[in-house]
């Protein structure tokens, strides 16, 4: 099973959409919880950074009987220093995102912690694609 | 500890229409950074935030919290309650402090420790 959803950039009124509709579709296939908390959160730190740093994006859930991929994909600026990017606490976002509590630099290593596998491509000014693996055992 | 028991104990005011206050609290959760909440807290937790906008449904409903009491005065936006009762989620709000409102839940044996 293949979902596409679309990603507003900076429409903080449509944030959580793309996320919580994966949610759903996992929990109608019968996915374990706690793997679909962990896809949940991954997603959602993914869709919130397309809608915050890079305009939006496209976020891909393919999901098979013991796998499920997501792909977050946009067209913004990239990441000049992805090892930066990747150390909690690092954050580019703007100071009116942070008063909402977004932007505490922890979107890309929550990624990491609750993915089987996590990969990262971005060049600048081309955009970003973020991939996380996410096995059903 | 359920929802309903906490609601009375800290006399919180209910503003969602739309919830289960018989869930079982298993811990809880305070911080104002939502990447943080969403690494650290666990499904039917309840979270004390300061952040009054819809991002707080979104989130509580996909980790799956029991509730959320919003403190410190904090205005709730609209849609956050709209979006809370799509998910069935209960939010809460008081005037007490973050601070005090977790001391309370502490108090009330919600330690985290499971």
């Amino acid at each position: 099973m293949e979902i596409k959803c679309e990603v507003p950039g900076n429409d903080f009124d449509r944030a959580g959409e793309a996320s919580a509709s994966i949610k759903k579709a996992l929990q109608r296939l019968g996915v374990p919880a706690d793997i679909v908390r962990r896809v949940a959160i991954g997603t959602y730190e993914g869709e919130m950074n397309a809608l915050i740093h890079a305009g939006g994006g496209v976020i891909k859930a393919e999901i098979t009987s013991n796998l499920t991929i997501i792909t977050v994909k946009d067209k913004g600026p990239g990441i000049a220093d992805v090892q930066q990017a990747m150390k909690e606490g690092f954050s580019t976002a703007p100071d009116y995102v942070r008063a909402m509590g977004f932007g505490a630099g922890m979107g890309l290593p929550n990624m990491m912690k609750c993915s089987d596998k996590f990969s990262i491509n971005t060049v600048v000014n081309k955009g970003t694609k973020i991939t996380m693996r996410f096995e059903h055992k | 500890m359920k929802v309903s028991q906490i609601v009375k104990n800290l006399q919180l005011t209910k503003v969602t229409s739309r919830e289960d206050l018989e869930r079982e609290i298993t811990g809880g959760y305070t911080s104002d950074l939502l990447s943080n909440v969403m690494g650290q807290a666990k499904a039917g937790m309840i979270w004390v935030t300061m952040q009054g906008h819809h991002n707080i449904a979104a989130i509580g409903a996909l980790i799956g919290l029991a509730a959320i009491i919003v403190a410190g005065g904090t205005k709730i936006e609209e849609d956050t309650i709209i979006r809370a009762d799509e998910n069935e989620l209960p939010i809460f709000t008081t005037n007490m402090s973050s601070y005090e409102v977790t001391g309370k839940l502490y108090a009330l044996g919600i330690t985290n420790q499971q």
